[in-house]
This record gives structure tokens, sequence and C-alpha cells, in this order.
């Protein structure tokens, strides 16, 4: 996508592919860090010092080769899903830099302590947190839904003025936010009440984002109805759009007094990942994978249709399966009989979970399902790989600036 | 504004400031001012900082991953005081590197754990949880049995006194003395353990049997100290400390 947007090849040979081997090295360390039990208990932050260390180092080359790229550019605007890109990477590097550091207890061991403690290191959880969703979790993906979505529609994006002003917004108002995962915590009063605020503010620009989106396919929704690939994209923009309304909801003090702990915040989550992030990201796979392999299409274009309608009905049954569990949860734990004792104990509100469970399981194997058709959908695309070259694909001759 | 942002776009460096300007500002706002302001955390008189057999245990409480599914944070809401007990203060948790406080509850919160069960109740539950409670979901941690690694432990006391906590040389050389003593009631040195850390210590053979020290004895220390370093929120209800 940059190497397009860019009309610019890859600035390096070799360092690409440290990004590429080095960044799924660091997930092998990450997950295999959850398995023997080494982590530093910080939530999306578990590896430990060496393995945060050589993020850094993959980070740096990653963040170098896209800067080199941009500077080849023969375009001379930067295009709307590099500015994601480049949020993506800068600001993922200063959160993972200042909350992961640590001292390792010798430097022959896994272990080590963070430097921060308590309240600070609480509030410095999660303004990484909260933002580790907001850039790793959407500001990438936002380029991928900036370039593709306008690319598979054939419209170009409806407003420039619309992405200026998300794109702000998003960068300024997230980094606020994360307090509000610590209402009524031992965070001070102040803190607590500026993020919830802020996480309300955010709705503006995010649905700005999703409803830039949705007006793009404006005289393009007969290929919504057509074209999965295109409804892949069409429905992460909707997700996107309900999940970060949700969450400005649940930042809400008295909202989040009956949704902190329980399973909703879970939902939530999914939402996002499922609904949104796995979504665009399908989409994206269904669009650059024919392209790649020089053909018009992938080679089972029936398996598409029905990974859409298994990804659908898995995120759904997934997230409203844990709606109800965790309502349940939260007023199980506050409710009262008349003489003014709890009503429940804890372990009723668990005994309770069983039949959401059981649902949320039946959307996750959904959802894995339709992931695994994909995977052998592209498996099958690859090896029938064919030889058409896109117009597009020939170099541009330079065109004079506007 | 908007010709402005056309020739910002142009600029890949100057995008690139302008990203790292604008997205700094939050974070600034809301987390200097806690290192700043003295009244965010008030250390109380009583307070008291893990002793080693705790701190072991506070590892594997980490390594076992049981934050996953417990928090440790009290919230001040009327359910919570009266299913937990008084809501968790900053102070508690000012010494934790990192703080544990926790995201969600499968299980039920453990700020308040210390001394509400027998050890004895809390090893039969970690062996095997449905032996005590027959529709609990939690795994079983039967491993928890063999011999607690004490290998790094006084390198452990070290690196937490250098971000702070206040472990003094002696509890720092005697660490690994003090974590074998804490499950030894009867020993010459468990008067040391309490010496240093207090009387308030549990000091006791938590999973029964004083001649071997293993990882459930690290594991229930630490669970049974859990809110009793400081008597400062049961004060503030007016409540006696069970």
């Amino acid at each position: 996508m940059l190497q397009r947007t860019s009309r610019a090849r890859l600035a390096d040979a070799v360092s690409p592919w440290f990004v590429l081997i080095g960044f799924n090295l660091f997930c092998v360390w990450a997950a295999t860090g959850y398995v023997m039990g080494q982590t530093q208990s910080k939530e999306y932050a578990e590896p430990e010092w060496y393995a945060d260390l050589w993020l850094v180092l993959v980070w740096v080359t990653y963040f170098v080769v896209y800067i080199r790229t941009l500077a080849r550019r023969a375009e001379p605007h930067i295009y709307v899903a590099n500015w994601y890109y480049m949020a993506f990477i800068l600001v993922v590097a200063m959160l993972h830099i200042v909350n992961n550091l640590a001292l390792p207890v010798t430097w022959g061991s896994g272990e080590s302590f963070t430097i921060w403690s308590g309240v600070q290191d609480a509030m410095i959880q999660w303004w990484y947190g909260h933002n580790a969703v907001a850039f790793f979790l959407t500001a990438g993906f936002l380029g991928m839904l900036y370039y593709f979505l306008p690319v598979r529609a054939q419209r170009p994006i409806w407003s420039y003025r619309l992405s200026i002003l998300s794109f702000w917004g998003i960068v300024f108002f997230y980094m606020w936010a994360g307090s509000h995962h610590l209402h009524y915590t031992a965070l001070p009063y102040w803190v607590q009440t500026l993020g919830m605020t802020f996480s309300v503010m955010l709705l503006v620009p995010s649905w700005a984002s999703a409803g830039n989106a949705i007006a793009t396919l404006n005289g393009a929704w007969h290929k919504v109805r057509d074209d999965a690939v295109l409804r892949f994209m069409f429905v992460a923009a909707v997700f996107y759009g309900l999940s970060t309304f949700e969450g400005s909801f649940l930042a809400i003090r008295p909202v989040n007094s009956l949704s902190h702990y329980t399973d909703w915040t879970v939902g939530h989550v999914h939402s996002g990942t499922l609904g949104w992030v796995a979504m665009i990201v399908f989409g994206a796979i269904y669009s650059m994978v024919p392209k790649l392999w020089g053909r018009n299409d992938m080679a089972w274009p029936k398996a598409v249709e029905w990974h859409f309608w298994l990804a659908i009905a898995g995120t759904l049954i997934y997230v409203v399966s844990l709606w109800n569990a965790g309502i349940t949860q939260g007023l199980m734990w506050r409710a009262y009989d008349e003489g003014g004792a709890l009503s429940y104990s804890f372990i009723e509100s668990v005994e309770a979970m069983l039949p959401y469970y059981a649902a949320r399981t039946l959307g996750g194997g959904l959802f894995l399902a339709g992931a695994l058709l994909c995977a052998l959908n592209c498996r099958a695309t690859m090896r029938a790989a064919g030889n058409r070259v896109d117009e597009a694909d020939r170099p541009l001759a330079t065109q004079p600036a506007e | 504004m908007l010709k402005l942002h056309y020739n910002l776009e142009k600029v890949s460096m100057g995008l690139v400031g302008a990203i790292i300007a604008v997205a700094s500002v939050g974070g600034i706002v809301e987390i200097a001012p806690l290192f700043t302001i003295e009244e965010t955390v008030e250390i109380p008189d009583d307070m008291r900082p893990h002793t080693p057999l705790e701190l072991a245990g506070r590892e594997i409480y980490i390594r076992e991953g049981c934050y996953a599914c417990h928090s440790q944070m009290v919230r001040s809401l009327a359910d919570e005081l009266d299913r937990y007990g008084p809501y968790s203060l900053a102070a508690e948790s000012a010494w934790d590197h990192p703080m544990l406080w926790g995201s969600k509850r499968t299980g039920p919160d453990l700020a308040r754990l210390g001394e509400k069960y027998s050890d004895a109740w809390h090893v039969a539950h970690l062996i095997d949880p449905r032996s005590v409670i027959p529709v609990s979901i939690m795994p079983a941690y039967p491993w928890l049995t063999r011999d607690l690694d004490t290998g790094l432990i006084e390198d452990n006391l070290a690196a937490l006194a250098r971000l702070g906590v206040p472990y003094d040389d002696a509890m720092i050389n005697n660490a690994m003395a003090d974590a074998r003593a804490q499950s030894q009631p009867d020993s010459d040195r468990a008067d040391s353990v309490r010496d240093r850390y207090g009387e308030d210590i549990a000091v006791r053979a938590f999973d029964g049997d004083p001649s071997r020290l293993t990882e459930l004895d690290a594991l229930v220390a630490y669970l049974q100290s859990l809110g009793t370093l400081t008597d400062d929120a049961h004060e503030m209800f007016g409540e006696d400390a069970q």
C-alpha cells in the first residue's frame, strides 16, 4: 500500500525481511511467554524485557524503512492512509517504551520489575493499554480502510476535510481516554473525570471516520450487495462505528460501575477486534491476494461469501452472549435483598455464566471456521496463479504538481 | 487551516513531528502530576513491604496468570464494600512493581483476601478447587507442591530496593533464610523475621509441612498477606482489622 500510494519501491531489500521475521519472532516469544509463565503481568504488554528490547529494534527498523520509502515518493502529497500508518508506528513506539521500562533482576534471568508502581503504574498501564487499542488496533486498520475501500468501490473518499478532522481528533483525544479503565479506583478523581470526558468526545472523530467510509460507498451500494469483499469492508466500518459508540458509553462513570470487571468489557473488545479489525483485514486479504498472484478473483469466490456469513454470525453470537453475561454479572454483584444483604454469592454469578460461555464458544468456533476457509482459499488462489497485470501496475509518467 | 494542512502533508518529517507533539499532550497532563502532587499517595506509618516469602509467592501469582481472572482493587461502591471490605487505597499498592489491580473478575476480587480463609483451605483450593467449591471453574494447580526455587530471592529484593521499596541491607542479605524461617514457626530464626518485618506477619507452616519449603508456602503466604500490609483502610472505616 505504501508503495502504491507513493508510487515508489520499498527503500531497502534486506531490512523489510528483518521487520517481518523479527516481528514474528517477537510474537513467538510473547505467546510462549504466556505458556512458560514468563510474563510481567501488564495487560497487552506481557512479554519480558528481552522481548521488549528486541521489539524496539524491530520497530525502529520498521520506521526507517517506512520513512525512507516515503522520502522516495513520486506523489507530492502523502495519502491519508499513510498518515494513519505513521501515527501507528510512532505512537506505538512511544507507548511501548514508556510502559515497558523495567529493571531486570539479573542480566541472566528473564525476570524484571517494572520501574513504575502502584497508582502511577496503573495510569501508565492504561494510558498504554487503551492506546494499544487506538494505535495498534485502530490507526493501522483505518489506514487499510482508507485505501482498500475506495479502491474496491471505485469511488473517491467522500470528504478530504473530514479525513483531516478525524485523523487529528483520534491522535489527540485517544491519548487522554485511558483513565476510564480506572473509575472508582484509587486513581485521583480528577484524572478519572478527564478520561471520561475525552472518551465521550472521542466519539466525534471516530464517527467522522466511520461516516466518511460509509458515505464513500454512496453510488456503489449495488457493489456492496454483490461483492462479499466490499461487504466485509462495509461491515467493518459499521462495527467500528458501533464499538466506538459502545466504548464512549462504557467510559461514562455510572455505566462503568456496572460493566467494569465483567464480560461486557470482553464483549466490547471483541466487537472491535472481530467485527472491525478482522473484517477489514479479510477485506484487504481478498483484495490483495488475487492481485499479487495475477488473477481477477479468488480461486473459490463462493467460499468468500460463506466466510462473510460465518464471520458475521460468529461475531454477533459472541458479542451478544457476552453482553448478556456481563450485564448479568454486574446486576448479580450489586443486587440486595429486602433485608439489606447481598442477594448472591460470587460463585452463583459464576454458575450463571454457563449458557453465555457456551454460546460464546459457538460464536468463536463459527468465526474461526470462516478464517480457516479464508486460509484455504488463499492457498488455492496462490496455487492457481495467473499472469494478469493491471494497467495501474505500470509506472505512470510523472505528473506536474497541482 | 486547510491550506496549512495541505502543505503539511507534503513534508513527511513535519507530519512526524506534529503527530508526536499532538499525541504527547494527553499523557503529559494526566501522568506527570501523579508523580508531583503529594496527595496522590500517602504512605501510612504502619505500612510494611512484602516479606521475601510473600514476594516469592507474588512472583508465582504472576507466573500462573492469576491476575487475568482476579482483580486486587476494591472500588468505592456500596456492594463492593459489603462483599469485599474497605475500598483499596493508593498506598496499599505503592510498592507493587507492577501493580496487580487487574481488569476482569472471572473470579472474585482478592485485595482483602488475607486471613479470610485458613491455610489448609487455600492449599486444598489451589491443588483442587472443586474439592472445596464444587461448581468452581478455576483451574487446578497441583504442581505447586514442588520445592520453591529461591535462587533469585536476594536479587529480587535488591532490585526492588533500587526502585525505592524500603528493603534495607539486612533484609536483602537474609532474604533466603527469612523465606525459609517464615514457614518454620518453631525454628530459632522465626523471631528474626518478625524483628525485620513486624509482629503482625504470619509465621506458619503454610502448606502444613515445615520441613519443606514449597511453592505453596510462598503463594499461600502471599495470599494471606493481601490487604494486611497496613491497617489504614480498616481504620478509615472505623472497623477492627480482622
